[in-house]
């Protein structure tokens, strides 16, 4: 499908040599227009060498220099210390959204109101302009979203008659339904200690603030992940983990693919992207007929849509050229051409409204789900629905910390309530020593 | 050697200018020689290390950059619980790893160097194989074989209806950890102990034969005080890598998360603050306090052993 798409502009895909006679060395790609400027980028989509070389090929007064630097932490390391030793950063970067202030902290990324990115802002969905926002500034083009939903084995509720749950009442009712069914031998799902970015979603679905934060006063920091909604999260899943109703696998391990592809879970509460993940299981069990929902709520009456991964475009404080570069971060998916290698090779959920909401990306059909239209049904209406959050400075302390708590929490060395005070304590501490003034 | 044969020549009467000036001209020579090795030693090792401790004295908030802060990175590091407890940790693991390993290889090498058939040199080769598989490959495949979900152990038990032991957990991560370790070292020390044991000269076998010592008496009172040295060597070789542990707990982390957290060795825990929370002066501190106590444990243990070894 995408081949067709693509095939006629020139270059193809192709991670060959090193761009010959370009300004900078070792581009993944072709430098195809030479003695113009050269912006770097490090980026890890499955459609980057072929947007890339689109880009280029259209361009005849800037060129697009890609190195694939690694995907999340592996590229966020080298970009730290980059920003460290103040220099071997590229121009511009993908980074994911809950990233962002960490890297604004460490003084890494460029405000790009400076140079009229505004212009933008209505192509994008409401909740992603906010999650690339702090304060008044705006520091990375939103590119893809990860609208959560619910990923659900319908042969096996259909097998035991268990509707499929539309709040998290149902949800654990259905665990315990799953569970007495099948002796214990099928759980509902998973709750990872390690879910990061997941567990974000799920206080933010309940209402909860982690942090209140805005860069350009970090001296006003807000921390609440011991308030009511958070314990309320929380308590949820530590008990359905003490009760032996969900598994409590890490997450991105062998266990718990293992475990989803050969039918011990009947869920995964995952984002779209989630979806080329789960036909590659191994030992996958051939009969299984996985389907996607929208995601279990708190309250039926006024549902909450949230989000989980994605990533952007942002261009580094050492860029050659800011002006230049976040015009070309605006810029990359934003022909009809690039957009489309996004959704088709790069399996990305585009943060433009106006893709989301296009018959083309509404109609689509996803043979391992049956064919099920999943943007329409399920994700579509999520990622409009969608308000954004506000993310925290210190993401990576956070997620450790979040994992260590959660882990005591479910080995039962401390209530959930107890989990989510220590968690507070921890990051009010760690904050403190960072030097921001804890609100 | 060559300074005595270069500035003695074969007629005697040398002026001592020219024999100063030979003298220094070798040492240029030397120097010319030694420039490589020179130079990478101090472009890589001696420059970050002045560095690392130039960044250990600053501090380098999230919210208000950097500022020299004299010690207070080392006073933080002295009384951070989580370092402290790393540092209890390897501390433990020093008191299990190193006269577990350092035992078992004085054994084999014992028996090794006795029995003298084909089927001991292939052990031979079977127990230092473990040493020749590289440190990350190792851990991950012991991470597979303590899988939960399929590592043989499950099997085995399944068969006698018992559920499987977590080999990942909190309760079990040391012992799970101490196997790898112990796998992998064993083979290595005992190359060495092995190798001195063959440089001793048979005839004081012989003698000891003749006096009518047995097989054990010959290995516990004469063999082991003459490699000696070599256990000293092993021992400091084994207290220092036990002290840095970091490949393994780094690699099994994933598959252990609950058990294996950002600080579970000082040197894992200075990895992560320098990588995952971007804190490099911290860091740089917490480093420098590990080598600190490395290198005191190291020359205690020396100091204490001095009579025995023989190294001074």
């Amino acid at each position: 499908m995408a081949a067709t798409l693509v095939g006629c502009t020139g270059g193809g895909g192709g991670g060959g040599g090193g761009g010959a006679g370009a300004s900078k060395e070792n581009c993944s790609n072709e430098i195809q227009v030479q003695d113009v400027p050269v912006v770097t980028y490090w980026g890890w989509n499955e459609d980057t060498s072929q947007t890339v070389d689109n880009f280029n090929a259209s361009h005849d007064d800037v060129q697009i220099c890609w190195t694939n630097a690694g995907q999340g932490g592996d590229a966020y390391t080298k970009l730290a210390t980059a920003i460290q030793s103040k220099s071997g950063a590229p121009d511009m970067v993908q980074i994911e959204y809950d990233w962002l202030n960490s890297f604004i902290m460490q003084r890494g990324l460029v405000d790009m109101t400076e140079h009229g990115i505004e212009e933008h802002k209505d192509r994008f969905t409401e909740g992603a302009w906010r999650d690339v926002s702090s304060g008044d500034g705006v520091f990375a083009v939103p590119v893809d979203l990860g609208p959560v939903g619910m990923w659900y084995r319908a042969d096996l509720f259909e097998q035991h008659g268990i509707a499929v749950p539309t709040t998290w009442d149902e949800y654990a009712a259905a665990a315990q339904q799953l569970s007495d069914a099948t002796g214990g031998e099928t759980l509902i799902g998973n709750f990872a200690p390690n879910g990061q970015g997941q567990h974000y979603a799920f206080l933010d679905q309940a209402g909860a603030v982690p942090f209140d934060f805005d860069s350009g006063k970090p001296e006003e920091l807000g921390i609440a992940v011991n308030d009511e909604a958070s314990k309320k999260v929380f308590s949820y899943w530590v008990d359905l983990a003490n009760k032996g109703l969900v598994g409590t696998d890490q997450a991105w391990t062998p266990e718990f693919n293992t475990a989803l592809g050969t039918g011990r879970y009947a869920t995964a509460i995952y984002p779209v992207w989630y979806n080329i993940h789960i036909p590659s299981f191994e030992d996958g069990d051939p009969n299984a007929v996985w389907r996607a929902a929208p995601i279990p709520q708190w309250d039926a009456a006024s549902p909450k849509q949230v989000n989980w991964g994605g990533s952007t475009l942002a261009v580094t404080t050492q860029a050659t050229d800011p002006e230049l570069a976040t015009t070309v971060a605006a810029e990359l998916y934003e022909p009809e051409e690039n957009k489309k290698l996004g959704v088709e090779v790069g399996g990305l959920f585009l943060a433009d409204s106006e893709m989301i909401e296009s018959e083309y990306f509404q109609n689509l059909e996803y043979d391992f789900y049956g064919g099920q239209q999943i943007n329409k049904e399920v994700f579509g209406p999520a990622a409009l629905a969608y308000e954004g959050v506000t993310f925290g400075p210190f993401t990576q302390y956070f997620y450790d910390e979040m994992q260590r708590v959660l882990s005591e929490a479910i080995e039962g060395n401390v209530d959930a309530s107890g989990a989510a005070d220590e968690l507070q304590e921890s990051l009010e501490t760690y904050a403190a020593e960072q030097g921001f003034a804890v609100k | 050697m060559s300074t005595t044969q270069l500035s003695a020549p074969a007629r005697p009467p040398v002026s001592r200018r020219r024999g100063a000036s030979l003298e220094r001209k070798s040492a240029r020579f030397g120097w010319l020689f030694l420039a490589p090795f020179a130079v990478v030693f101090l472009v890589f090792l001696v420059l970050p290390l002045v560095y690392a401790f130039w960044m250990s004295l600053h501090t380098n908030t999230l919210a208000f950059g950097e500022q020299f802060a004299g010690l207070t990175n080392y006073i933080k590091a002295f009384s951070d619980e989580r370092f402290l407890t790393g540092m209890l940790r390897v501390g433990a693991f020093a008191i299990v790893f190193v006269p577990l390993q350092i035992g078992l290889a004085l054994i084999f090498a014992l028996v090794l160097d006795d029995v003298r058939t084909r089927l001991s040199r292939f052990s031979r080769l079977l127990i230092f194989a473990p040493y020749a598989i590289p440190g990350v490959i190792g851990a991950l495949m012991w991470g597979f074989l303590y899988s939960p979900s399929f590592g043989p152990l499950v099997g085995f038990f399944e068969f006698f209806n018992l559920p499987a032991p977590d080999l990942l957990s909190r309760d079990t991560i040391f012992a799970s950890l101490t196997n790898i370790v112990t796998w992998q070292w064993t083979g290595y020390y005992m190359i060495i102990i092995y190798a001195s044991l063959q440089s001793i000269d048979p005839s004081i076998y012989e003698a000891a034969r003749i006096d009518g010592a047995t097989k054990l008496q010959t290995a516990l009172q004469i063999k082991v005080p003459i490699v000696a040295s070599s256990l000293v060597l092993t021992i400091v070789f084994a207290l220092i890598g036990t002290l840095q542990f970091f490949t393994e707990p780094q690699v099994l982390a994933p598959l252990a998360g609950n058990a294996i957290d950002a600080a579970y060795t000082p040197n894992l825990y200075a990895y992560n603050l320098a990588f995952s929370y971007q804190q490099f002066n911290y860091a740089s501190a917490i480093s420098f306090a590990l080598g600190l106590l490395v290198f005191l444990a190291s020359i205690i243990f020396l100091i204490a052993t001095r009579k025995k070894s023989g190294l001074r």
